[in-house]
């Protein structure tokens, strides 16, 4: 039989899926013993259970100084700026892609001004955002806004108009003012798109928190990595990165699982990651 | 003064001009069936009596009145492909020319006139055969289904005149032969006038009153896109007695049966 029609069963694909993992993890637990076995306080390749005992501490014993429980004060912290980030550049977002979307003299206005926004590059930003809005939480959820607006209005605006012009004739021989097309036709049908351009928008959102963390903050999983660095403590790196993974992992499935809860119709034909 | 009366239209994008010198007066109640080879201006023809398009020259004019440069409610329209709205479900799009109608700015009726505008609705998906299918959404439907369902959304804010965009060019034939029939049946009822753009020039002969044939009069070889199209043939098919007996039509339809005028079709 030819390859390309060799289709792995269920449990297979589970099996092959989970190999990858097994394999890096394998290849780390090898790595770490040879370091370690050189030199038994090798900090670069700590062992599997170094990294499970920073864990513990760092999620199940309280800070001797500030009383907390770090993994998950960094984690709030951390999140409470990424949401925050995420659902403005959303809102902008909507409000823009909609206007360029549905209104020819509103792309006249804004379609040039998104597209060269878009291309500075967002870092460069963060110290303007710094001395305008000093270095408290509003510069780093500003980043996070800068960085992912313009991609998810532009994504948005493609969205709306990708709809058919077939449907908007027909809604204005069923007698639709502009308005009505916007609310009836056009936004309903960005709600999907929406959920996509955000799953599309926290890639780079992540980036540009994590970034901010590390340059001006006082708590959050960027601060921490950043700050534990300088005791080469990849005991506490390591597992950090793992967890910031997952946390994504976990808000893009989410966000998946959403939208077919709360839009079946726009996954009705055709396979969607 | 004729219904609909097109005079001198021209139309051309950029350099490449489309149509030339259409002209063409029809009466209320016809069945206007139009045929000709893949990019002879048919489908733009259409256009500008929708009036998604305008023409470079010339204008169109029904009772007398020069039509808005836009789509408006007196002429309904369906296109082979997207002419439902695929985030509602039939019972969604058939109410929605009504809450259009009855509320300007949220366009949802509520209460006792929600009800009057479901009863319309749910009329009109027993006159189209989807009353079991209420609560589908278009994509749960086939080729033949959601085309009823844009026609009898088209129909319902009772149009003058119905446009049609090559409607049935992607269902198999014998879909093709039930939606001919049910569209047949609605003409006579309703008294409107259509206007049916089609690949099948047995179609044509088949629903039409008039049939009218695009092509084009003039051809240079070295470039194709030098002339536009107009109306080669104008053939009255039929009257309310049956079908014409006119010399020169039964003559032009054994040439045109002859002449293969959809190319590629």
């Amino acid at each position: 039989m030819r390859l390309i029609n060799l289709k792995p069963s269920r449990a297979t694909a589970i099996a092959l899926g989970a190999l990858p993992f097994a394999i890096a993890v394998g290849a780390y637990a090898t790595g770490s013993a040879i370091r370690r076995a050189d030199n038994p306080a090798d900090k670069l390749l700590p062992s599997l259970q170094a990294i499970g005992e920073a864990m513990y501490r760092m999620a199940a014993v309280a800070d001797n100084r500030t009383g907390d429980y770090l993994l998950w004060t960094d984690t709030a912290a951390s999140l409470e700026r990424l949401g925050l980030g995420i659902a403005i550049a959303a809102a902008l977002a909507f409000v823009l892609a909609a206007l360029i979307g549905i209104l020819p003299t509103a792309r006249a206005l804004f379609s040039p001004f998104v597209s060269a926004f878009s291309l500075i590059p967002p870092i460069t930003i963060l110290p303007i955002l710094f001395i305008v809005l000093g270095l408290g939480e509003a510069a780093k959820v500003g980043l996070v806004v800068v960085g992912t607006a313009p991609l998810m209005t532009r994504a948005l605006a493609q969205g709306v108009l990708d709809i058919p012009q077939e449907e908007i004739v027909k809604a204005q021989t069923l007698g639709a003012s502009t308005w009505q097309i916007a609310t009836r036709i056009v936004f309903p049908r960005m709600g999907p798109l929406l959920l996509v351009a955000i799953r599309l928008g926290l890639v780079p959102a992540w980036i540009f928190l994590i970034s901010a963390e590390a340059i001006a903050a006082t708590d959050g999983l960027g601060y921490r990595i950043f700050l534990v660095r300088r005791y080469l403590a990849m005991d506490v790196i390591l597992p950090y990165v793992v967890w910031i993974t997952v946390l994504a992992f976990a808000i893009d499935r989410a966000l998946a699982f959403l939208s077919r809860r709360m839009f079946p119709w726009a996954h009705l034909s055709g396979d969607r990651l | 003064m004729r219904f609909l009366d097109a005079r001198k239209i021209s139309v051309t994008y950029g350099d490449a001009p489309i149509l030339e010198r259409v002209n063409l007066g029809v009466d209320e109640g016809s069945f206007v069936t139009i045929v000709g080879a893949s990019g002879c201006g048919k489908s733009t023809f259409l256009r500008l009596l929708l009036g998604q398009e305008t023409p470079t020259s010339g204008e169109i004019s029904i009772d007398g009145a020069v039509i808005a440069p836009e789509p408006d409610p007196g002429r309904g329209v369906v296109f082979q492909k997207y002419s439902v709205f695929p985030h509602l479900t039939v019972h969604q799009n058939l109410m929605l020319p009504f809450e259009f109608d009855g509320s300007r700015f949220l366009a949802r009726l509520f209460g006792r006139r929600r009800r009057e505008a479901a009863d319309m609705a749910e009329r009109m998906m027993d006159k189209i055969g989807l009353a079991h299918a209420s609560e589908r959404y278009p994509a749960q439907l086939s080729g033949g289904m959601q085309q009823r369902l844009a026609i009898g959304q088209a129909l319902l804010k009772r149009p003058r005149i119905l446009l049609l965009d090559e409607p049935f060019g992607a269902l198999d034939p014998g879909t093709r032969k039930d939606m001919q029939a049910m569209l047949l049946d609605l003409w006579t009822e309703t008294g409107m006038t259509v206007f049916m753009v089609t690949h099948d020039i047995q179609e044509a002969f088949d629903l039409g009153t008039r049939l009218i044939v695009f092509d084009k009069i003039r051809h240079d070889p070295q470039f194709p896109a030098a002339y536009g199209a107009t109306i080669t043939y104008d053939l009255p098919l039929k009257t309310r007695e049956g079908w014409t007996t006119d010399e020169n039509t039964v003559a032009a339809i054994a040439a045109l049966n002859n002449k293969d005028t959809t190319h590629d079709a």
